[in-house]
């Protein structure tokens, strides 16, 4: 372990103002990993003792001042946070909403997928792995991982989809730029969900070596948790920044859900306050097309990727692919956390389809000089056209900028160019 | 027929267990699959009810199901044909938990009896979740085979031991399903751990891919279950008889021919 790299951690004051202040540690979910009864550990034999060990280590480590000091360190000095929440003047008088973005697009690597991987590469260093195996769908988080795995020194293997790897070519390279290998998935619908099955089936036979950084809030206990302790960040930041500058919460959160961990980051530093909560998915072609990935909205209860949730299923109980022009989005469930949001009312979930999406990347790109990633598109998007209606006129709006469009500058070019 | 007491006695009487996997739904022929690997010598049958997303399956796996779950296959549809099976051996359904759930426990459960099934092997479906299913197989009476793994702690062992129903299914090897080029060291080291914790018959399986490592492992188990194997040779048009002639020879093999 003592050859694993360390980084260094600055004792100089951030460039970009205060340091980090991570919030208390969050609730946990039930003993058997349940959130309003979904979650849990539906894995082979196999992977149960490295559950364990992760569980028992993060639970040490998430109380423990040094870990905390060190990811905070790594959070404000490696990625750039805190991020600001940007008030929309232009965006605000286009809508009649007034609109403020939580910016993870201006993070390093350019998504909040790097809160994730930074705690979760910590957790690889403490329990002595040297090894990580990833899953990525957009290319985000498969991006992240590999940045964190150069700068810990860390071995990087990247499950994507052949389908995301050919619409994702640049995030690719990038990935390959800082080392990581990255294994094009041909099975299934080769994209999110089946890099998700063969990272699984490579950890089935490497745990013992290998950690597994799942991306999103979904896999099987205790990686929903842990994923949104290692997310809260967004929404705990975003709170203390509305309160700074508005003097209050605002009155609707919004942000976009495909497995769901930049909005359960958000909605957890807002979940015991008055504001609305809302997240967006993906609509696809329609959501009567039955091309989209709107689990919350039409999927079933059921087990995949190791929890109970909801997901897109045939009459026969088959998982359905899911359809986005994101692919971020392309995921046919939802983390169980937003299930059990959902479950008890306190989340609501709406949907854009992929041309609402196309609009909210140009809306935010002419209005405000900022190009949105395909994901928070739908939700800037959804808000477009909500204004005035389902989100009432004057309406204060928090919306979380996931990432940023440069990884779907080429793909929005051709879509726009072909009609 | 029950499937522990008859693989018990198939054991006490000197027997090496054979239990061969077949694909449900894999060819208009799977049916007479079946029949031809009990004719061949199998003591039961592990039916597979694909699944669109097996993670404890490798790539042969993986493409039988594809090509059943594209021929139209469902739950339904296979125990509709398990109903008309008369193979004289038991019979153990291996699925995905997600199939379970979206029926329901108690209705897969008496779904399974009702067809003749006496078994059930779910890869995903752990001690830590197996309540709710185990308590509505128990009650329609089909025994639930438990799958302990080579990293699976000894107090771990004991309480699925205790737990299994059928057989006690020792996972060869870290790893998911596919034919690999020679027996896991940790095969025999499971099999001697769980021999030593339960009375049930203990089979290999996971990797057991030739009749020669077939008895290898039934020097430290009661037997073997074997998959990719013979998937394999379906998917390359094998049919009945060359799956017939594939578990005659493990027979052969199992039995020190």
């Amino acid at each position: 372990m003592t050859d694993v790299a360390t980084p260094a951690t600055a004792a100089t004051p951030p460039a970009r103002g205060r340091p980090v202040a991570l919030g208390p540690p969050g609730p946990e979910p039930t003993a058997s990993g349940r959130f309003e009864g979904f979650g849990g550990q539906f894995v082979p034999e196999t992977l149960i003792p490295a559950l364990e060990e992760l569980e028992a280590e993060f639970r040490v480590a998430w109380t423990s001042d040094g870990f905390r000091t060190e990811f905070a360190d790594l959070l404000t000095n490696y990625a750039g946070r805190p991020t600001p929440v940007t008030e929309c003047a232009n965006l605000s008088d286009r809508l009649g909403v007034r609109v403020l973005l939580k910016r993870e697009d201006l993070t390093h690597t350019g998504s909040h997928k790097i809160n994730n991987v930074l705690g979760q590469a910590l957790l690889t260093r403490r329990m002595g792995k040297r090894r990580v195996i990833a899953e990525t769908g957009a290319g985000q988080h498969g991006v992240a991982t590999a940045t964190a795995c150069a700068l810990f020194g860390l071995d990087c293997t990247v499950f994507m989809g052949a389908v995301d790897v050919e619409r994702q070519a640049l995030n690719v390279w990038r990935m390959q730029l800082l080392g990581a290998e990255v294994v094009p998935v041909q099975s299934g619908s080769r994209t999110l969900k089946d890099a998700v099955n063969d990272a699984l089936r490579d950890w089935v036979a490497t745990v013992e070596s290998t950690h597994y950084c799942i991306g999103s809030v979904v896999g099987p206990h205790p990686y929903p948790w842990i994923v949104r302790e290692f997310q809260r960040v967004v929404g705990d930041e975003a709170r203390a920044q509305c309160l700074a500058h508005l003097g209050r919460d605002p009155d609707v959160v919004i942000a976009c859900v495909g497995g769901g961990s930049n909005a359960i980051g958000t909605f957890t530093g807002f979940v015991d306050s008055p504001a609305r909560l809302i997240g967006v998915e993906a609509g696809g072609l329609g959501i009567e097309s039955g091309r989209h990935g709107a689990s919350v909205a039409r999927g079933v209860p059921g087990v995949l990727h190791g929890a109970r949730s909801l997901f897109l299923q045939d009459e026969a109980g088959q998982i359905l692919e899911a359809h986005s022009i994101s692919a971020g989005l392309d995921y046919p469930g939802v983390g169980p956390e937003h299930a059990g949001l959902a479950a008890a009312g306190r989340a609501e979930y709406v949907s854009a389809t992929d041309e609402v999406a196309l609009e909210g990347f140009r809306l935010l790109s002419e209005t405000e000089g900022i190009v949105p990633a395909l994901e928070p598109a739908h939700a800037i998007g959804w808000l477009a056209r909500a204004a005035g209606n389902e989100v009432p006129a004057g309406a204060t709006v928090l919306v979380t900028m996931s990432g940023r469009g440069d990884k779907d500058a080429a793909q929005v070019a051709e879509i726009l160019r072909l009609r | 027929m029950n499937l522990g007491p008859h693989l018990t006695a198939r054991r006490d009487a000197g027997a090496s267990l054979l239990v061969p996997y077949v694909t449900g739904g894999l060819g208009d022929d799977w049916a007479d699959v079946v029949r031809a690997v009990v004719d061949a010598g199998a003591d039961a049958v592990e039916i597979g009810i694909p699944f669109s997303d097996p993670v404890m399956d490798g790539p042969t796996i993986q493409a039988a199901s594809v090509r059943a779950l594209e021929a139209g296959t469902t739950s339904t549809s296979i125990l509709a044909e398990v109903r008309t099976l008369d193979v004289g051996v038991p019979l153990a359904v291996m699925t995905y938990c997600n199939l379970v759930f979206h029926a329901g426990c108690t209705r897969f459960a008496e779904a399974l009896h009702a067809a003749g099934v006496d078994g059930a092997i779910l890869p995903d479906l752990p001690l830590g979740e197996i309540d709710e299913w185990a308590a509505a197989a128990d009650a329609a009476g089909v025994e639930t085979v438990m799958l302990a793994a080579p990293n699976t702690t000894d107090a771990r062992l004991d309480a699925i031991c205790a737990r299994s129903r059928g057989f006690l299914y020792g996972v060869s090897l870290m790893g998911i399903t596919g034919e690999r080029d020679s027996l896991a060291t940790s095969a025999a080291e499971i099999a001697r751990r769980a021999k030593a914790a339960t009375d049930l018959p203990v089979l290999l399986g996971v990797g057991i891919s030739t009749p020669e490592q077939a008895a290898d492992a039934s020097r430290a188990a009661d037997g073997v279950v074997v998959g990719s194997a013979l998937i394999a040779r379906l998917l390359d048009g094998a049919g009945p008889d060359g799956a017939h002639d594939l578990v005659a020879a493990f027979r052969r093999a199992l039995d020190g021919d």
